[in-house]
């Protein structure tokens, strides 16, 4: 009998994917299963190329075999690449029309959710730093990632980096010199540790783990990008029960509440810097 | 191949250097009632201003054009522009955006929309490549080939810059290769017959 090869290549190459991702699933218990088909295949690709493989069900015979594998497909999956103060008019909204919301709380909880190497949480340190809102303000940094929370932790950046930073410091309003805020050691660019004295950097996946406390901010800035619609809206569940009331939710410049079931419990801040206000 | 009738249900379109005036005139040609929806990446800075590309293509082309969101829809009738420091990924049916690092030095990536097209409509996809100083979009005009889609390149030498056109000509077999004017009336004849 002849064995009838049924899917064209393309459709195997989908099946192998989702038996990847069950796998991973059942094995280390990441859930990768929602996340947003078109990028998740690209990411799974390169660490295939990378690891000198041809398909993905190769990587997933290494992967399930090897947990070191499977560590460096997890900093392939929170890695991205932006920048401190990345789209300075929206840290200019944030000064302008949420720090006078903060600043009526005698304790201010902000969470940075997705904070991949550390870029954004800096930069709201800064910001709630030049605000008077330092020694008041407790941020809690958080990627699926710890590899890459400690990464975030340490400050650290490229110094080539610092130009384009600057000018974007000074284009958000920022109100210091920028240079003041770190020190050069060879090409790196080592941020003063005080500024993340009020920092927690923990763990947290925001497809498993439930809510850990209320905040009165929180920062998710081109995280749920790489979510389909459906985990989206679970995340938004998360985010509205982890909001106190009149909180604030800031997201990033291509994102919108539009297709979440979440539409009417927020009224908008700001509409072209989507931040958005609980008011349900 | 050259008198075929193309029908695709999605055309996407990338360029960098001398882009944005080759745009108008591959917009300026569509008729209003073009039905085939567009996704066009054209490289610029992380730091370019918001719409400005949207406001200025607009002045010259009859049919709607915007800015893609995350997980917009595709709907017929419109050209969707790829938002600066974005890859604009395409899945069936809507957009997906990413903030991976950029691919051949660029963010958004050429590459990155063909290959994510490619993947989802198949034969169903026209690619364009216009004029540009770089060789983004060779890899992505491959991938759209071996996912039986057509390409289509402009000819180098009606480009302001030739090496974007001339690297995919180089390293794909391409299915047409036409001057800008010929190349916007190709497009803004598909879809339009019965």
């Amino acid at each position: 009998m002849a064995i009838r090869v049924g899917p064209t290549r393309h459709a195997l190459e989908d099946l192998e994917l989702r038996l990847l991702l069950e796998g991973i699933y059942q094995h280390y218990g990441y859930d990768f299963r929602e996340y947003a088909r078109a990028s998740l295949r690209r990411r799974v690709w390169r660490r295939l190329l990378e690891e000198g493989l041809e398909t993905i069900s190769a990587l997933q015979d290494r992967l399930l075999h090897d947990p070191q594998c499977f560590e460096r497909l997890l900093v392939d999956l929170s890695v991205t690449v932006t920048t401190m103060f990345r789209d300075p008019s929206f840290y200019q909204a944030l000064r302008e029309k949420v720090v006078p919301l903060l600043r009526t709380y005698p304790f201010v909880r902000v969470w940075n959710a997705g904070c991949s190497t550390g870029e954004e949480t800096f930069s709201l340190a800064i910001l709630l730093h030049e605000e008077g809102l330092g020694e008041r303000a407790r941020i809690y940094a958080t990627d699926i990632n710890d590899v890459v929370v400690r990464q975030a932790k340490l400050g650290t950046f490229s110094l080539e980096k610092m130009r384009e930073y600057t000018q974007n410091y000074i284009r958000s309003g920022g109100k210091a010199s920028f240079s003041d805020y770190y020190k050069v050691y060879g090409d790196k660019a080592r941020f003063d540790p005080s500024l993340v004295d009020n920092v927690v950097f923990a763990q947290h996946n925001l497809v498993s783990d439930s809510e850990f406390n209320q905040f009165h901010l929180i920062v998710c800035r081109n995280v749920m990008i790489y979510f389909d619609r459906s985990l989206q809206d679970k995340v938004h569940d998360l985010f509205h029960r982890s909001l106190v009331r009149f909180g604030v939710l800031a997201l990033g410049h291509k994102e919108s509440l539009r297709f979440t079931s979440h539409t009417d419990d927020y009224e908008e801040v700001d509409g072209r810097e989507k931040l958005w206000r609980r008011i349900s | 191949m050259a008198e075929d009738l193309l029908s695709p249900r999605l055309i996407v379109v990338g360029t960098s250097w001398g882009g944005a005036d080759a745009l108008a005139a591959l917009l300026g040609a569509l008729p209003p009632e073009f039905p085939v929806p567009m996704a066009v990446v054209q490289h610029r800075g992380a730091d370019s201003l918001e719409g400005v590309l949207v406001r200025f293509l607009q002045e010259h082309c009859a049919v709607p054009v915007r800015e893609a969101d995350d997980k917009d829809a595709i709907e017929d009738g419109t050209v969707y522009v790829g938002p600066s420091d974005y890859h604009l990924l395409v899945e069936k049916g809507s957009f997906a955006l990413s903030v991976d690092p950029p691919v051949t030095l660029s963010r958004p990536s050429i590459d990155v929309l063909f290959e994510s097209a490619a993947d989802s409509y198949g034969p169903d996809l026209v690619a364009v490549v216009l004029t540009g100083a770089n060789r983004d979009g060779t890899d992505g005009a491959r991938a759209v080939k071996e996912q039986g889609g057509v390409v289509l390149v402009q000819d180098p030498g009606s480009a302001t810059r030739p090496e974007m056109p001339a690297a995919v000509i180089h390293s794909v077999e391409v299915d047409e290769v036409l001057p800008l004017e010929r190349l916007a009336a190709r497009i803004a004849g598909m879809g339009l017959e019965p």
